[in-house]
C-alpha cells in the first residue's frame, strides 16, 4: 500500500529535488496523508500548512483530481494508491 | 524567475536593504555615496517586509524575511550579501501550539545590542514579540506580552495587527519599547517579563476617548542613539517627541502640511535632528498638493522645513511606507526612503539634496541603511 504525491516546482528542492514522492503506508484521510509525506519531506510541511494546522489559503489540494475543498478539507476521504497533488492557486497580483 | 546580480562590498561601503511587494534589494555605495550598484531581486515574488544587518561579533550577516503568498513567510540569512541564503526546512518563526494562531507577517527584525550578540527579535502580525538567544537558530513567543490582559482589545489598522517597532535601550537590557498598530506603545523594564503601556499624551482621534491608556494608531516610533531619552513617534494623526524614553509624549506638529504619516528617521548623532514624509489623511494616503516633501526637524520638533530640491513638486502622488525610511550612520548622516510607487531615494547630505536612486522597483515596503565593516580574513 503506497500514496503518491505530486510536488509543485517551489517546494521540490525540500523534496530531495523530487516531483513525485511514494510514501509507503495507507490513511484514511487528507490529513492523515500529509502526516506521512511530512514524516519523508518534513520541509514541506510548513509550506502547506501553517503552524494551527489548517491549509494555507493559497495551496490547492486534490486527492485523485478533487480539490479537498469539496470533499470534506482535511478530513477527505484517501483511496489506497491515491494521488495527491499539490499545487499553487492561480493568485497573485 | 528573473537572473539576480549581486553586490560586491568593501568595508566602509554603505548598504541599503531595500524589501519589497515582489522580492529584496541590496543597494551599495562606497561612502561618498554618489553612485550605487544594485543586487537582487532576492526571493522574486515573496513580499519582504523586514530586513536588517548584523554586524555585530564580526558577523556580516544580512537578514529578510520574504513572506510568499501560497508557501508562507519565513526568516533567512546571508553572510556573503545575499549570494547565497539559508532556507530553513522549518519556519524558525512560528507560534507555538497553545497560542491558537497563525503568523501572518514577520514586520520587524531587530538585532540585540553589542553586550547580548547573539540575542535578535521580531516583531510579527499577529501583534507579537519574537525572541531568539542563540543567533537566531531558534526563536521562542514573549509570553509576557502575548499574554498581556489588554491584547485582545487591540485592533487591526490597514496593515492589519501589527508589531512593526522594537527600541532596544541601550542602557539596559531588560528594557524594551515596542509598537503596535493599533495597539499603541508598551515597555518592559523586567526583559519582558511583564509590560505595560506608554502613551501618555499620544492622542487616538478615531476613538470616543482620544486619550487612552492604550489603543493608540502609532506608526513609528525612533530613538536617538546618542540621547536614548529623546524619541519621536508618528502617529495615525499626531506628531510627537519624548523628552523621557518614551513616558510621556508632546505633539510637536507645528510647521507640517499633515500630521499624518507612517515614515520617520533619527539622525545617527543629533538627538534633535530628525525626517520624516508627511501624507494627506486618512483615505488618501498620498503627499499633499502632489509634492513629494520631507521635512526636518533640527531643534527637537519646534520647526519643521521641507527638503525638496531634486524631489518632483509636482503630479507626485507618493506614499511612503512605516518602515520605508532609514539614515545611514556617517558624517553627514545619509537619508533614503521608498514608495509605494517603487521609487527609491536618497540624500547624502542630510536630506539638503535628494536624488533618484531607483525608479520602478516594486512597491517598497522597508529600507535599512548601514556601514558595513567586514572582518579581515585570517592568513
Amino acid at each position: 500500500m503506497s500514496l503518491v504525491f505530486v510536488i509543485p516546482g517551489p517546494l521540490r528542492d525540500l523534496a530531495g529535488n523530487r516531483s513525485e514522492v511514494r510514501v509507503k503506508g495507507s490513511a484514511e484521510s487528507a490529513s492523515k496523508a500529509l502526516s506521512l509525506l511530512w514524516a519523508e519531506c518534513p520541509g514541506v510541511r510548513d509550506r502547506v500548512v501553517t503552524e494551527v494546522g489548517r491549509v494555507r489559503p493559497h495551496v490547492n489540494i486534490f486527492i485523485d483530481g478533487e480539490d479537498i475543498r469539496y470533499t470534506g478539507g482535511l478530513s477527505s476521504p484517501v483511496r489506497d494508491g491515491a494521488e495527491i497533488v499539490i499545487l499553487p492557486a492561480l493568485s497573485g497580483g | 524567475m528573473p537572473v539576480t546580480r549581486d553586490v560586491k562590498p568593501r568595508n566602509g561601503d554603505v548598504l541599503l536593504l531595500v524589501g519589497t511587494m515582489k522580492g529584496a534589494f541590496i543597494f551599495r555605495s562606497n561612502a561618498k555615496r554618489s553612485s550605487w550598484d544594485v543586487g537582487g531581486p532576492y526571493f522574486p515574488g515573496s513580499a519582504v517586509y523586514a530586513m536588517a544587518y548584523d554586524g555585530r561579533d564580526g558577523r556580516h550577516r544580512i537578514w529578510a524575511a520574504p513572506h510568499s503568498m501560497h508557501w508562507g513567510g519565513n526568516l533567512r540569512s546571508s553572510d556573503d550579501f545575499g549570494k547565497t541564503w539559508t532556507n530553513p526546512e522549518s519556519a524558525p518563526v512560528k507560534f507555538p501550539e497553545s497560542a491558537g494562531v497563525a503568523l501572518n507577517q514577520i514586520w520587524q527584525i531587530a538585532p540585540g545590542r553589542e553586550a547580548e550578540s547573539d540575542t535578535l527579535y521580531c516583531g510579527v502580525e499577529p501583534a507579537a514579540l519574537f525572541v531568539s538567544r542563540d543567533a537566531g537558530e531558534t526563536w521562542s513567543l514573549n509570553e509576557g506580552l502575548w499574554n498581556h490582559p489588554q491584547r485582545e482589545r487591540w485592533q487591526p489598522g490597514g496593515g492589519g495587527l501589527c508589531l512593526h517597532t522594537i527600541l532596544l535601550d541601550p542602557r539596559s537590557l531588560d528594557r524594551i519599547r515596542i509598537a503596535v498598530s493599533t495597539g499603541g506603545m508598551y515597555v518592559t523594564e523586567d526583559g519582558g517579563e511583564s509590560w505595560r503601556p506608554s502613551n501618555q499624551g499620544v492622542r487616538a482621534d478615531f476613538l470616543p476617548d482620544k486619550h487612552p491608556e492604550f489603543g493608540q494608531c502609532v506608526h513609528k516610533v525612533v530613538q536617538s542613539k546618542v540621547d536614548p531619552d529623546r524619541m519621536f513617534l508618528q502617529n495615525h494623526w499626531g506628531l510627537y517627541r519624548s523628552n523621557d524614553c518614551g513616558e510621556k509624549w508632546t505633539d510637536v506638529a507645528k510647521g507640517v502640511p499633515s500630521d499624518f504619516g507612517f515614515a520617520m528617521a533619527i539622525h545617527p548623532d543629533d538627538p534633535d535632528c530628525a525626517w520624516i514624509v508627511p501624507l494627506e489623511s486618512d483615505g488618501f494616503r498620498c503627499t499633499p498638493e502632489g509634492k513629494l516633501r520631507v521635512y526636518r526637524t533640527t531643534d527637537g520638533g519646534k520647526k519643521w522645513e521641507p527638503m525638496t530640491k531634486g524631489l518632483p513638486q509636482k503630479g507626485a502622488y507618493e506614499t511612503v511606507l512605516r518602515d520605508a525610511m532609514a539614515a545611514d550612520p556617517l558624517q553627514p548622516a545619509g537619508v533614503y526612503f521608498g514608495t509605494r510607487n517603487g521609487k527609491l531615494y536618497g540624500s547624502s547630505d542630510e536630506g539638503k539634496k535628494w536624488s533618484e536612486l531607483a525608479d520602478g522597483l516594486p512597491a517598497v515596503v522597508s529600507v535599512k541603511a548601514v556601514e558595513i565593516s567586514i572582518p579581515r580574513k585570517r592568513t
